[in-house]
C-alpha cells in the first residue's frame, strides 16, 4: 500500500468529513453574520439532531429520512428560543450571549441525559447497509449520503440568502443592521429567522451522523471545537469561507489521522488555525477583524 | 466623588481583617473535611482573582483552566520526578507557564473579543491533547499520582514543619492561606497600579490607547502572563492538595464554572470574584445531593445573571453599605 494507493480513499474520506463540518460550520457562520449571535453549545443543538434522528427512527420507527428531515424543524425551535431568551436580551454583548449559551448546553445536556439515560451508548442501526467501491474508495452509503444533502443545503441556503426576499433581509442585517432596520426590515425576526437556519443545520447535521457515531450527551463538544475553528480560519461570518474551511479542515483531519492518528489530527488543526491567525488574523475569505 | 472613593478603600481594610481572622482560626472549629473544601477554596480564590486581571483588557479567555493545569503539572512533575521541594517548584512553575502564556499569546494578540474567545479555547484544547497524547511527563489520560505534599526542611530539625499528613491538613492549609493572601495582596497591588490602569485603558478604547503610545499587543501579551502566572500557582495548590491530577480536571466544563463563578460576581471591581466565588461554592456544596442537577442549575443561574444582572453580586455591595450607613444613622447622599 502506497501513498499513491489510499490517496483516492483518503480523497473521498476527507470529502465526506469536509461535508460534515461545512453543514455544523455553516450554522455557526450564518448566526454570527447576523448581529454577531455566537452561540457557545452548538454542538449540543448537533447532538439534540443526533437524539431526534434516536427517538424518531430508533424508538418510534418512522423512516430514517423523514425523522432527518423532522431534526430541521425540532432543532430549529430550539435556535429560536435561545435566540429569544439569550441572544435578544444580551444584543450588543457577544461575550454575555457566548457564555449564556454555554449554560444553555448545560441545561440541554442534564435534560437528554435525564430523559435518554447516560450509560449506555445509544446506537442507531444503520439505515444504508453497505457502501460503495467506486474508484478505488471504499465509502460506506451511510457516509456517502452526508455529501449530496449538505450541497443540497447549502444550495438552498445560498438560494435562499440571493434570491428569496427574506434572505436578503438577512444579509442586509449582517451588512448594516440599522440601514436595514430603517427600509422596514424587523430585525428581531431577522435574527429569530437567523438563529433557525443555524439551529436546523446544526440539528441535520446531528441527525446524519447519529448512525455513525455513538449518540450521547455530550458528543457535540468534539463537533462544536471543530466548528468554532472553521469559522475563524474561514473568516468570522462568511459562510463561502466556512464551507472552504470546513473542506481544508476535513482533509487535514482526514490525512492526520490515516498516517498519525485522529488526536494529531485535531492538534494539527489547531496549529492550522494558529499559523492562520498570524498571516491573516481576518480569515481566508474574511475581510472583518474580529 | 475623591474623597469618596478614597474613604471606600480605607472602608475595605476592616472587613477584609475580619475574614483573614476567620480563616485564620478555621481549624479551630472545621471538620477535616471541610477543611479539605476550604483549602480548595482558597486556590479557587486565586483563579478567580487571576481570571478577573485577565478580564479588565476585555480579553476573556476559555484557556485559563489549562494555564492552571500547566502549573499544576509542572509541580507535580517537580515535585514527584525529581523531589523539588515547594518554595521552589512553585516558582518554577509559574515561570514555566508564563512561557506556555506567552507561546500562547502570540497568536492571540492577534485576535479581540469573539475570535480571542474561541482562539484561546482551541488552543487549551491542544495543550490538554498533549497532556493526554504524552506518557512522559505528563501521565496520558490517567494523569499523574501520588504527588509527595510539602515538608519544611527534614524531620528533626528544630524548624520542621510537616505538611505532608493527610490526617490533619492544618499546616498545608496554614501554608495555602499565606500563598493566598499573597497572591491576592499582589493581584490587588496590580490592579490599582500603572501597569493595571493601561490594561483597563486597553478596555476602555484600544485605539485611542495607541495614540498616546501605549503598546497594546504588548500590554495584551503581558496581562496573558501575568494571568498564567497566577493561575499556575492556583494549580500548584491544588495539585499539592489533591495528590492526583488528569487532564480531565482541567477540561471544558471547570472552565465553564470559572466564567460562572466570575459572572455571577462581577468583574468591575476586584471584590465581585471573591463574592461570585463564595457565593457559588456555597451553592456547589448545597447542591451536593442533586449532583447530576447541578450542571442545569449553573447554566440557569449563569444565564439568567446575565441576562436580568450583568453587573454581578457586586453592584450589591454600595447599596448594602448605604443600607447600613443609614440605619446607623449617618445618612449619605449618593
Amino acid at each position: 500500500m502506497g501513498f499513491l494507493d489510499i490517496l483516492p480513499q483518503t480523497m473521498g474520506n476527507a470529502l465526506v468529513l469536509g461535508s460534515i463540518y461545512a453543514m455544523v460550520a455553516v450554522g455557526l457562520a450564518i448566526a454570527f453574520g447576523v448581529m454577531q449571535m455566537a452561540n457557545f453549545s452548538h454542538g449540543e443543538l448537533f447532538m439534540v439532531g443526533a437524539y431526534c434522528v434516536y427517538v424518531l427512527y430508533t424508538l418510534f420507527g418512522w423512516p430514517f429520512e423523514l425523522a432527518v428531515i423532522a431534526s430541521f424543524p425540532i432543532v430549529a425551535v430550539i435556535g429560536i428560543i435561545y435566540e429569544r431568551l439569550m441572544f435578544r436580551p444580551t444584543r450588543g454583548n457577544v461575550l454575555a450571549g457566548f457564555m449564556a449559551t454555554a449554560g444553555a448546553g448545560f441545561v440541554l445536556q442534564v435534560l437528554i441525559s435525564d430523559w435518554y439515560g447516560v450509560g449506555l451508548p445509544k446506537s442507531v442501526q444503520v439505515p444504508y447497509p453497505g457502501g460503495s467501491d467506486f474508484a478505488m474508495m471504499a465509502i460506506s452509503w451511510q457516509r456517502l449520503v452526508i455529501i449530496p444533502v449538505t450541497i443540497a443545503m447549502v444550495v438552498g441556503l445560498w438560494y435562499f440568502l440571493t434570491k428569496v426576499k427574506d434572505g436578503k433581509a438577512l444579509r442586509a442585517c449582517a451588512q448594516d443592521p440599522e440601514a436595514s432596520v430603517l427600509q422596514g426590515i424587523k430585525l428581531n425576526r431577522m435574527t429569530a429567522l437567523a438563529m433557525a437556519i443555524s439551529g436546523g443545520f446544526a440539528g441535520v447535521g446531528g441527525a446524519l451522523m447519529a448512525p455513525i457515531v455513538s449518540v450521547n450527551p455530550y458528543m457535540g463538544h468534539d463537533y462544536a471545537i471543530i466548528a468554532f475553528i472553521v469559522v475563524i480560519v474561514g473568516g468570522m461570518s462568511s459562510i463561502p469561507g466556512a464551507v472552504l474551511a470546513a473542506f481544508i479542515l476535513g482533509l487535514i483531519h482526514t490525512l492526520a489521522s490515516t498516517f498519525l492518528d485522529s488526536v494529531y489530527g485535531g492538534m494539527i488543526g489547531v496549529l492550522f488555525m494558529a499559523i492562520v491567525l498570524i498571516v491573516k488574523p481576518t480569515g481566508l475569505l474574511g475581510n472583518v477583524k474580529v | 466623588m475623591l474623597k469618596s472613593s478614597s474613604s471606600s478603600s480605607n472602608r475595605i481594610w476592616l472587613p477584609a481583617v475580619i475574614v483573614l481572622i476567620l480563616f485564620l482560626f478555621a481549624p479551630t472549629f472545621l471538620s477535616a473535611y471541610r477543611m479539605e473544601l476550604l483549602t480548595i477554596f482558597l486556590a479557587n480564590v486565586v483563579l478567580a482573582q487571576s481570571y478577573r486581571l485577565m478580564t479588565t483588557t476585555g480579553d476573556w479567555t476559555l484557556c485559563h483552566y489549562i494555564l492552571m493545569g500547566m502549573g499544576a503539572y509542572i509541580t507535580a512533575i517537580l515535585a514527584k520526578f525529581y523531589g523539588v521541594p515547594f518554595y521552589l517548584s512553585i516558582p518554577l512553575a509559574a515561570i514555566g507557564t508564563v512561557a506556555v502564556s506567552f507561546v500562547m499569546a502570540l497568536p492571540l494578540s492577534r485576535t479581540i473579543g469573539f475570535a480571542f474567545f474561541i482562539g484561546s479555547f482551541a488552543l487549551g484544547e491542544f495543550v490538554r491533547h498533549i497532556w493526554e497524547k504524552m506518557h512522559f511527563p505528563f501521565g496520558g489520560a490517567r494523569g499523574l499520582s501520588s504527588i509527595p505534599r510539602p515538608e519544611v526542611g527534614q524531620p528533626g530539625d528544630w524548624y520542621y514543619v510537616d505538611l505532608n499528613n493527610f490526617l490533619d491538613i492544618t499546616n498545608f492549609y496554614y501554608g495555602t492561606l499565606i500563598v493566598t493572601v499573597l497572591a491576592l495582596i499582589l493581584l490587588y497591588r496590580l490592579d490599582t497600579s500603572r501597569i493595571g490602569n493601561a490594561w483597563k485603558s486597553i478596555y476602555a478604547d484600544s485605539e485611542l490607547c495607541e495614540s498616546i503610545g501605549i503598546n497594546v499587543t504588548r500590554y495584551r501579551v503581558m496581562i496573558f502572563c501575568v494571568a498564567g502566572f497566577f493561575a499556575s500557582i492556583a494549580g500548584s495548590m491544588l495539585a499539592y492538595t489533591w495528590g492526583a491530577i488528569d487532564p480531565d480536571n482541567f477540561g471544558m466544563i471547570e472552565m465553564v464554572y470559572l466564567i460562572i463563578w466570575v459572572v455571577v460576581g462581577g468583574v468591575k471591581t476586584y471584590w465581585g470574584p471573591l463574592i461570585g466565588v463564595f457565593t457559588m461554592s456555597l451553592v456547589f456544596e448545597l447542591t451536593r445531593p442533586f449532583d447530576e442537577w447541578r450542571p442545569l442549575l449553573f447554566g440557569v443561574i449563569l444565564i439568567t445573571s446575565l441576562v436580568f444582572m450583568p453587573g454581578g453580586l457586586e453592584v450589591l455591595i454600595p447599596r448594602t453599605t448605604r443600607f447600613f450607613k443609614n440605619l446607623v444613622g449617618t445618612k449619605e447622599v449618593s
